[in-house]
C-alpha cells in the first residue's frame, strides 16, 4: 500500500493550478481532502506523477446562503456541511447526507468538491446534488463555465470535466418542502447497497413536485425523471409509492458485488425509495 | 506504626490481589501512543524487505526477471526460490506436520503467495522495485472448493507422493491431507439407526480472518561479529519461534534471541510461522544489515492465517421426549494449499472432539478430512481454543434443528440433555474429560434474567402482527450454551513440533520487598502485567504495584509455549501461583528465624507471617524480603527467588449461557441487536473488569464473524475482501451493548481455581448470534441457514421463505 513517486506541488492560486495542469495534461491530478484519490494512488490504481493540492488556495471554502441559491465552496468539508447551522435549516438535506458518509475522521478531511468531481458512483452526494438539480461551476484555461449536475456524470470516472478543469463551487437551488436521504449500508464506511435522495413539496394533500436521485445503483448517479413524475398530483398513497419504484427501476442498472447481487439490490433500492419518499413526505 | 493501624481489609486492599478491578498498568502507554511495536523498531542502517505476490491462483511461474527490479535506487537484492535452495530454506515446516513454499518453487498455490523478496533500503524503494519484477505465470486449473479437489485429477501438491502418508496418517487422494477421526463408529451408527428422532444438517462455518488491528511483522538482525542472531517479531509463542529457528537455519539456540514486543492483538494469526520470518532473516545473513518486513493490510487478510472453513454434516439422535442418544459428525475441512494449521501435534482437527458440548451425549463418532485447495494456508484457531468455535457453533446448531423436528423449546431440549453438576469430572464420548461445571443453574439464572417467557410471548405476538401486515420485522432469540476446552495441556497428550505445551513463571523478589516476574506467555492485550501480578500479590503478600510482570524475551523469560488457546491464566496463571508458592515456603522459614519460632508455629496472613496465636509477632513479608538479602540463616541460601514449570493435569473448562434478542427487517435484511445478555463462569475470577473487557471484545468478534466478516473467493480464486471496505471490522456503531454475568465454579485442579476467558464469549457469541437469525425465521419453516448473515443473505433468506410476497 505504497503510492508510487510523485512529484507534490501546492499552488497557491488558481491560476497556479490550471497552469500546472496545462503543462502536466493527464499526468497531473488535483487533490482536495485526498480520501478517495490517496487510497487509489496507494493501492496503484492510479497513477499520478504530478499532485497538485488545493489546500493551499483560499476562496474556496466558503458557504453562502441566499434568497435563491445557496453556493458552497468546493473545499467545504462534509464536517463543515455539518456544523453549519444556516445551511442546515436552508437545506436540511445536506446536513442528513454528509452524517451517513463513512466516518468522522473522513469528514473531517472529504470536500463538497472532491466527493462531486471523483465520478465514483459510491459517492453520496453527486446522487444528492442529481436530487437538488445542482450545478458545478469549472475553471479552466478558457475561463469558467456551469455544467447542470444532471449533465455532469458521463460513466465511473468519467466526467464533463476537463483534464485541465478545475471545480470551484456547487450551486444550489434553494430547495422546498420536505426531505430525506435514505442509505442502507453493510457498516459505518461503507458505500450505499443502495440510497435515495428525495425533496417533495406538497399543496394541500397533494404532491406538487418531486425530485428523486439514487446513489450506487448504476455506474452514474441515477436523477429519475419518471419517479419524480409519478409522484406529482398524487396523494402518495400506495398506489402512487408503487408506481415511483416501478418507474426508478426502471431507470438504475446495478451490478452484483460483494453486497449482494441485482435482485436484492433491486428490491432494496426500491424498498429505501419508498422509505424516503415517506419521510419526505411527512416533513413537507 | 502504621501497620498496627491498618485493618486487615486494608491489608488485603492495599495489595490490590485477585478479585480486584485493579486498573490495566498497561494502558498509560497505550493510551498515550507509547507503546513499542515491532513497527516502532528502529536500528542502525536498518533495510525493508517486501513481496513479490502471486496474482493467481494456481499457476506454474516459468521464470522471474529480477533485472529492472535491481535498477531501482535503493533496493539492494531480489531472492527467490533458487537463493534460498542451497541454504535449504526455499521450503519449510509447518506447525502441522506439512511443509510450506518460503518463497514459489516452480508455482503457486493460492492468490498472494509469496514469489520474491525484494531488499531495499526502506519500505518505498521496495514497493518500486516488486512492480518491476517480472514473473511469468503459465496458469493453471483452479480449484476452491474441496469437494472438487477430491474429486478432481489436478494435482496440487506435485511434490507430495500421492501414495504416501502424510503426518497424519494415510491419504485418500492425492489432494487429501489426512482423516481422523474419535470416537466409536459402528455403535454411533447402530444409535442412529434405532432412534426415535434423527435430525441431520449440513452446515458451512465460513473461511474468516483474525485480523489483528496490527499485522504480522519482524526485524531480523545477524551480529556477524558474535553470530547472534536477534528476531523482534509479532510472536505469539516467542520461545516455539527460537527453537523453530534454530531447527530450520541451524545456528544455535543459545545464539538466538527472540522478542516479542508490545502485539497490536493475535487472536491466532501470529502463532504460525510466515515466510516473511524466514525471508528477513537469510537477507539479513546476506546483507549483515536488519531487516525489516511488516505486513500491509491485504497482505495480512490474504496471506497469514486464515480460521475455520468447516463443511461440517451433523446427525444428532435422540428420543421422543428429547433425551439425545448419539452424535455423528463429519467434517471435510479446507486447509488449502498447504496445511499449516496451528494444532496439537495429535490433533490435526484441533479440539474438534468437544464438539458433544455441553450435553451428556452416551455414544458420539467425529470424522475430520483436510483437503488441499488453491487457497492461502493458515486455519488457525482465531479467539478460541484450537477449533473449538466450529465445534460450539456445530453443537449449537444441532440443538436447534433437533429442538425444531422434536418440536420442543430448544432451552428445554438443553436443560434435559446439560451434563448434571453431580456427573463432573465428566469423561465425555469423544474422549475429554471435563473437569468441573454447574450448568442448570447458570442456564436457568440466564433465562430468568432475561425473562425468556416474556420475550417468547413477544415474539409469538410479532409473528401474528407480521402475518396481519402490521409490521416488516421479525424478532429472534438466539440462545447458546456453551463449553470451552482451553489451557492446552498437558503434556502427554499436548505438544506441537515435539515441544510439550507447559509453561512458566520465574519470580524475584528484590530486597526492599518488590519483584519481578518472568513468564513464558506473551501479551497481546490481555492484560497479563496486571493479572498475574495480582495472583503473585495474593500468593506472596507484596502489593500488585510493586511486581513487574515481564514476557516476550527468550534471553530472560523462562521456556515457554505462548499465548493462544486461553493458556496463559490456566497454564502460566498456575505456573505463577506455584512459584509464589515457593517463595512464599522459603519466606516462612525465613520469617520463623526472625521470630525465634518452629517453621510450623506460623502461618501466612494476607502479607506478613503471625506466630500462631499471637497475632501481635509477625514479620511482613517486606521486612522478610529484606532478611533474605542480609541475614546469614542457618541452613537457608540467601535471596528470594523461584521457578516454576507447570505441566497441568486437566484442561480446564469455561462455560456460559448467552442470549441474543434481534429484530429483523425482512424487506432489507437489516438485523438490529436489541440485547445481548452474557453469563459467563471463568471459574476463579482473577480481576472482573479485565473479564469484562474481554467479554466485550470477544463478543464483538463474534457478531463480526456471525454477521458478515468474510474471506471470500472467486471461483477463479482470487480474493474478494481482501481490504476492509469488504471485510467487515465492526466499530462502536455496530456493536450492541453488551450485559455480563457470571457464576463461579472454580477449576478442581488449578492451584487458584481459574479457567480461561478470553477466548468464551467468541465460542459462545458465534452461535448466539446465529441462532438469534435462525430463530427469527423459524416461525415460516427456517431449519438453518449459513453464516455470515450479512444483508443480502438474511434478505435471501426471507426471500426463500416467501416472505416478500
Ligand atoms: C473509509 C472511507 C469511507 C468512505 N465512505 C464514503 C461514503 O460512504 N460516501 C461517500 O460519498 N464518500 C465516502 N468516502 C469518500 C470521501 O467522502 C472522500 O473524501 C470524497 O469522496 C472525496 O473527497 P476528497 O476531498 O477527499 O477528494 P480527493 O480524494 O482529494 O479527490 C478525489 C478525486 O476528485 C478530484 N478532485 C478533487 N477536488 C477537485 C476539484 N476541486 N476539482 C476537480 N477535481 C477535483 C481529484 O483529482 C480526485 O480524482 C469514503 C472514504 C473513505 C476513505
Amino acid at each position: 500500500m505504497i503510492p508510487a513517486a510523485f512529484e507534490y506541488y501546492r499552488p497557491s492560486d488558481l491560476a497556479g493550478v490550471i497552469e500546472l495542469l496545462e503543462e502536466h495534461g493527464d499526468d497531473a491530478r488535483v487533490m482536495a481532502g485526498g480520501h478517495s484519490l490517496i487510497p487509489m494512488m496507494k493501492l496503484r490504481m492510479a497513477d499520478v506523477p504530478h499532485l497538485i493540492d488545493l489546500q493551499g488556495i483560499s476562496g474556496l471554502s466558503d458557504i453562502t446562503i441566499d434568497t435563491e441559491s445557496i453556493r458552497i465552496g468546493a473545499l467545504v468539508t462534509q464536517t463543515n456541511i455539518i456544523c453549519h447551522e444556516d445551511l442546515a435549516a436552508a437545506a436540511p438535506i445536506l446536513r442528513e447526507t454528509a452524517l451517513q458518509i463513512a466516518d468522522p475522521q473522513v469528514r473531517n478531511m472529504g470536500t463538497v468538491g472532491g466527493n462531486v468531481a471523483n465520478g465514483d458512483p459510491g459517492n453520496d452526494m453527486p446522487g444528492l446534488m442529481q436530487c437538488l438539480n445542482a450545478s458545478f461551476t469549472l475553471i479552466g484555461p478558457d475561463g469558467e463555465r456551469n455544467v447542470a449536475a444532471r449533465d455532469f456524470y458521463e460513466a465511473a470516472y468519467m466526467t464533463a470535466r476537463e483534464d485541465d478543469e478545475v471545480l470551484t463551487a456547487v450551486t444550489i437551488p434553494l430547495p422546498e418542502g420536505g426531505y430525506a436521504y435514505e442509505k442502507q449500508k453493510r457498516k459505518i464506511g461503507d458505500y450505499a447497497t443502495a440510497a435515495a435522495a428525495v425533496q417533495i413539496t406538497k399543496i394541500g394533500e397533494t404532491c406538487a413536485s418531486a425530485s428523486i436521485a439514487m446513489t450506487n445503483l448504476s455506474d452514474i448517479p441515477v436523477f429519475s425523471e419518471a419517479a419524480s413524475t409519478a409522484l406529482v398530483g398524487t396523494s402518495v398513497d400506495d398506489a402512487a409509492l408503487k408506481a415511483a419504484v416501478g418507474a426508478m427501476l426502471g431507470d438504475i442498472d446495478p451490478t452484483e458485488d460483494n453486497r449482494g447481487p441485482v435482485a436484492f439490490k433491486k428490491h432494496v433500492a426500491g424498498v429505501i425509495l419508498r422509505r424516503a419518499i415517506l419521510r419526505a413526505w411527512s416533513r413537507a | 506504626m502504621k501497620d498496627e493501624v491498618e485493618s486487615r481489609d486494608d491489608r488485603v486492599a492495599n495489595l490490590k490481589g485477585m478479585g480486584c478491578s485493579r486498573k490495566r498498568v498497561e494502558d498509560a502507554r497505550f493510551t498515550q501512543g507509547k507503546g513499542n511495536y515491532v513497527d516502532d523498531i528502529k536500528l542502525d542502517g536498518m533495510l525493508f524487505g517486501d513481496f513479490v505476490r502471486s496474482p493467481y491462483a494456481h499457476a506454474r511461474v516459468v521464470s522471474i526477471n529480477t533485472e529492472e527490479a535491481l535498477k531501482v535506487p535503493g533496493v539492494l537484492a531480489v531472492l527467490t526460490a533458487a537463493d534460498l535452495e542451497p541454504l535449504g530454506l526455499h521450503w519449510m515446516p509447518t506447525l502441522a506436520g506439512d511443509k510450506q513454499m518460503v518463497l514459489a518453487d516452480g508455482k503457486v498455490l493460492f492468490q498472494g503467495q509469496e514469489v520474491a523478496f525484494v531488499v531495499a533500503e526502506d519500505r518505498y524503494a521496495a514497493a518500486d522495485g516488486i512492480e518491476l519484477v517480472e514473473v511469468e505465470y503459465d496458469e493453471l486449473p483452479v480449484i476452491v472448493d474441496p469437494f472438487e479437489s477430491l474429486k478432481s485429477d489436478v494435482v496440487l501438491r506435485e511434490d507430495l507422493d500421492p501414495k504416501a502418508d502424510g503426518a497424519h496418517g494415510p491419504r485418500k487422494h492425492h489432494n487429501h491431507i489426512f482423516t481422523w477421526d474419535a470416537g466409536d463408529k459402528e455403535p454411533t451408527e447402530q444409535v442412529l439407526a434405532e432412534a426415535d428422532v434423527v435430525a441431520t444438517e449440513s452446515m458451512y462455518y465460513h473461511r474468516t480472518h483474525p485480523c489483528p488491528l496490527e499485522t504480522c511483522g519482524c526485524v531480523a538482525s545477524m551480529d556477524k561479529v558474535n553470530g547472534k542472531l536477534t528476531l523482534w517479531g509479532t510472536f505469539q509463542a516467542p520461545h516455539a519461534i527460537r527453537t523453530v529457528v534454530s531447527l530450520i537455519s541451524g545456528i544455535e539456540e543459545h545464539n538466538i534471541r527472540v522478542i516479542s514486543p508490545d502485539i497490536g492483538g493475535g487472536f491466532g494469526n501470529k502463532v504460525g510461522a510466515y515466510p516473511g520470518y524466514v525471508c528477513s532473516v537469510v537477507a539479513s545473513i546476506v546483507t549483515g544489515k536488519p531487516v525489516k518486513w511488516i505486513e500491509d493490510r491485504m497482505d495480512n487478510l490474504m496471506t497469514t492465517a486464515f480460521a475455520r472453513d468447516y463443511h461440517m454434516t451433523g446427525k444428532i439422535a435422540a428420543t421422543k421426549d428429547g433425551k439425545i442418544t448419539g452424535l455423528h459428525c463429519h467434517v471435510t475441512a479446507d486447509h488449502g494449499g498447504f496445511d499449516a494449521c496451528a494444532d496439537p501435534t495429535k490433533f490435526p482437527a484441533g479440539f474438534m472432539n468437544i464438539c458433544t458440548g455441553s450435553y451428556d451425549i452416551p455414544t458420539a463418532y467425529l470424522e475430520v478430512d483436510g483437503v488441499y485447495t488453491n487457497k492461502a494456508p493458515g486455519g488457525v484457531s482465531y479467539r478460541c481454543s484450537f477449533r473449538v468455535t466450529e465445534a460450539v457453533y456445530f453443537i449449537e446448531r444441532m440443538i436447534e434443528v433437533l429442538a425444531i423436528e422434536l418440536n420442543m423449546d430448544a432451552t428445554e431440549l438443553r436443560r434435559i440433555n446439560f451434563i448434571k453438576k453431580e456427573q463432573f469430572p465428566y469423561k465425555a464420548a469423544l474422549g475429554w474429560e471435563y473437569d468441573s461445571g454447574d450448568y442448570h443453574t447458570a442456564w436457568d439464572k440466564a433465562l430468568k434474567t432475561v425473562d425468556y417467557e416474556g420475550l417468547r410471548a413477544e415474539q409469538a405476538q410479532r409473528v401474528e402482527d407480521f402475518k396481519a401486515g402490521k409490521t416488516r420485522t421479525l424478532m429472534g432469540i438466539g440462545l447458546s450454551f456453551f463449553t470451552e476446552i482451553v489451557g492446552a495441556g498437558p503434556v502427554k497428550n499436548c505438544d506441537i513440533l515435539g515441544l510439550g505445551m507447559f509453561d512458566s513463571c520465574e519470580i524475584r523478589i528484590h530486597p526492599t520487598g518488590s519483584a519481578i516476574a518472568r513468564l513464558g506467555t506473551i501479551s497481546q492485550g490481555q492484560g497479563h502485567a496486571t493479572t498475574f501480578a495480582q495472583i503473585l500479590a495474593s500468593e506472596i503478600g507484596l502489593p500488585a504495584d510493586s511486581i513487574t510482570i515481564e514476557e516476550g524475551d527468550t534471553d530472560t523469560a523462562p521456556y515457554g509455549l505462548g499465548t493462544y488457546g486461553s493458556r496463559s491464566t490456566p497454564v502460566a496463571g498456575a505456573a505463577t501461583a506455584m512459584a509464589g508458592r515457593k517463595i512464599r515456603a522459603k519466606a516462612q522459614m525465613i520469617a520463623a528465624y526472625l521470630l525465634e519460632v518452629h517453621d510450623n508455629d506460623v502461618e501466612f496472613d494476607v502479607d506478613r507471617f503471625v506466630v500462631k496465636g499471637a497475632p501481635e509477632r509477625f514479620k511482613t513479608m517486606k521486612e522478610i524480603a529484606f532478611a533474605a538479602y542480609n541475614q546469614a540463616i542457618p541452613g537457608i541460601e540467601p535471596g528470594l527467588e523461584a521457578v516454576s514449570y507447570y505441566d497441568p493435569p486437566n484442561m480446564t473448562y469455561p462455560f456460559g449461557a448467552y442470549v441474543c434478542v434481534m429484530d429483523i427487517d425482512v424487506d432489507t435484511g437489516v438485523p438490529e441487536i436489541r440485547r445481548f445478555y452474557a453469563l459467563d463462569d471463568c471459574g476463579t475470577r482473577i480481576n472482573p473488569m479485565i473479564i469484562e473487557g474481554q467479554v466485550h471484545g470477544g463478543l464483538t468478534e463474534a457478531l463480526a464473524v456471525a454477521l458478515g466478516q468474510e474471506i471470500a473467493y472467486d471461483d477463479m480464486g482470487n480474493v474478494k475482501t481482501g481490504t476492509l471496505m469488504d471485510f467487515f471490522l465492526p466499530t462502536a456503531w455496530e456493536v450492541p451493548n453488551y450485559e455480563t454475568d457470571f457464576t463461579v465454579t472454580p477449576s478442581p485442579h488449578h492451584p487458584i481455581g481459574a479457567k480461561g476467558v478470553g477466548e468464551s464469549p467468541h465460542v459462545g457469541g458465534v452461535p448466539c448470534f446465529s441462532n438469534a437469525v435462525q430463530d427469527a425465521f423459524r416461525p415460516f419453516g427456517n431449519r438453518h441457514t449459513n453464516m455470515p448473515h450479512d444483508h443480502w443473505r438474511i434478505w435471501q433468506t426471507a426471500n426463500k421463505l416467501g416472505l416478500h410476497g
